[in-house]
């Protein structure tokens, strides 16, 4: 590898720090051009669904339109409000920052090419992933504005929810791959059965796990339609609405960092990491596979920003407890089922049977308490 | 001075002022921003202990749940405006003394019991795995009751929120 030739050009004394250097260097790199190009895709991609054009006065198309949009965060006045708790609101958009960078450090972005591969690689994700609510209360709470505590106090609430069926539904594939490494987990993925990939979203509990975490991973990235916390009709732009120049830019980035490390543990628990999807392509760089994916669930991210309406709070609490939280613990039965029966169609068939069954009684349970879409009832307005 | 002492006085550093600084800040807010300082260097203790699990369960738990729901509860039942009275309440030695006796009495218990002169056995990793097995092998039954009165708690939490002020 590219990296392994770098290192050995260096002194001998200092290989391993050279090397961590060039490792971080590079995510860095990689992932911060990610973002850049996601935002544009993401106004080029919502405009072309709401009938308008994007930014398309920057460079070819509008593809420069970051590189404009960075310089200007980078020259913007950096506004404090005076009322503000200056120590907390400085470091609020580093906590959300440094952790969704630290995340990407368990994810196997392609063979050999997990930056850290932890024994508890999975627990050291979501620990990292617990700053981010952190951040936002501070974000929300040292700005002294009433329409950032909304949003921070909205934020805490979606996360804390969420954050139960996200790590439970991710339970399922490690509970399968008997490890909580990210490596392991990705190589009990390997191989392929009749040609279809051993992914673990081929299996009924896989499927359902995989439902389930991206839903989760949807609200814990505050993305539409569970974008409640920075509401623009409601709440202006909820927790970080004091923010201005480049403080703004790193919540904006921390925020799409942690969309791509939620995305990539999706990858890696359910999709195969960077297994490719057929044997015969096993010869294309396993990390192109890796972002390929990567590639696929962000283009599913935005498309979904631009087809759903966003959430109320009552539905969005129904939805978290009445249906996410007992259809991840059912799937945490089911995948136990599959791990104790015959290998067979036999037990493809009652596993889904028993998931659908499932769905279907708590769906309807939902629907029929009006969660999601009776009235809501005001208890104190009219 | 070896590094692994260097980096142990640092922590403790951490951990130690993170607590008095969670004591004595006048914001209820800031003292429990200052708790998730003191509970995030504990979990790093943990780590040069070679307990990755230990360390990152108490990061999950302490800093993404626990300081969570205390500046929550903060949040939700009194302003939080700083209080107006001096931090250090009238009987503090009383404290203090109490606070000693419970070390006193802790530190003897501990270095009574028969692991208090046992060296660590050397590169010795507590895998998540070993951990579980154990969890699961041995104190089956303390995890069992342990979970029964969790689910207990969460319901009672729920019942108690279930009851509403009906108001004509």
């Amino acid at each position: 590898m590219l990296k392994h030739w770098l290192v050995a050009l260096a002194p001998a004394g200092v290989q391993p720090l050279f090397s961590a250097v060039i490792s971080i260097a590079g995510v860095i790199a990689v992932f911060a051009t990610l973002f850049a190009l996601t935002t544009v895709a993401e106004r080029k991609g919502l405009g072309r669904i709401q009938n308008r054009y994007g930014p398309n006065r920057v460079g070819p198309f509008g593809l420069l339109q970051p590189a404009a949009d960075g310089l200007k965060s980078l020259t913007k006045e950096d506004l404090t409000p005076a009322a503000a708790d200056r120590w907390v609101f400085f470091l609020a958009p580093l906590v959300l920052v440094v952790p969704a960078f630290l995340a990407l450090s368990v994810l196997p972005m392609g063979r050999n090419m997990t930056m850290v591969d932890l024994d508890g690689g999975v627990l050291f994700f979501f620990a990292v992933g617990a700053a981010t609510e952190l951040s936002v209360f501070m974000a929300g709470w040292s700005s002294r504005n009433k329409y950032s505590l909304l949003g921070a106090m909205r934020a805490i609430a979606q996360m804390i929810s969420y954050e139960v069926p996200l790590i439970l539904s991710a339970v399922t594939a490690v509970m399968m791959a008997g490890s909580l490494s990210t490596d392991e987990i990705v190589a009990a993925q390997a191989g392929y059965t009749c040609g279809v990939p051993n992914w673990f979203v081929t299996t009924p509990w896989g499927l359902a796990g995989f439902l389930l975490f991206l839903v989760c991973a949807m609200a814990e990235s505050n993305r539409s339609p569970f974008d409640l916390p920075e509401g623009e009709s409601e709440i202006i732009a909820g927790y970080y609405i004091e923010y201005s120049g480049f403080k703004f830019a790193l919540f904006f980035l921390g925020e799409y960092i942690g969309m791509f490390a939620v995305s990539g543990m999706a990858i890696t628990l359910f999709l195969g990491g960077w297994n490719a999807p057929a044997a015969c392509l096993d010869a294309v760089p396993s990390f192109v596979w890796f972002f390929a994916k990567l590639g696929c669930l962000i283009a599913f991210f935005i498309w979904v920003r631009g087809t759903l309406p966003r959430l109320r709070m009552d539905q969005l609490m129904n939805l978290a407890w009445k249906f996410m939280l007992p259809m991840a613990l059912l799937n945490l039965l089911v995948a136990g089922l599959w791990r104790f029966a015959q290998p067979g169609p036999a037990r493809w068939l009652a596993c889904g049977a028993v998931l659908a069954g499932g769905y279907l009684t708590l769906a309807r349970g939902l629907l029929e308490a009006g969660g999601v879409r009776g009235r809501r009832v005001y208890r104190f307005a009219e | 001075m070896t590094l692994p002492f260097l980096i142990f006085l640092t922590l403790t550093a951490l951990v130690l002022g993170g607590a008095l600084a969670a004591m004595m800040l006048r914001d209820l807010i800031h003292s429990a921003l200052a708790l998730a300082v003191s509970l995030l260097g504990l979990a790093a203790v943990y780590l040069t202990l070679q307990a990755q699990f230990a360390g990152f369960a108490q990061v999950l738990v302490y800093v993404g749940a626990v300081a969570i729901v205390i500046v929550f509860a903060i949040l939700l039942t009194r302003g939080s405006d700083p209080a107006g009275q001096p931090v250090f309440a009238r009987g503090w030695p009383w404290g203090a003394a109490a606070a000693v006796a419970v070390f006193g009495v802790l530190a003897a218990g501990i270095l009574r019991s028969p692991l208090a002169g046992t060296e660590p056995p050397a590169g010795v990793e507590a895998h998540a795995a070993e951990v579980g097995k154990h969890l699961m092998a041995e104190a089956v039954l303390p995890l069992e009751v342990t979970g029964l009165i969790l689910t207990v708690a969460l319901i009672g939490a729920a019942v108690i929120a279930l009851r509403e002020k009906v108001e004509s």
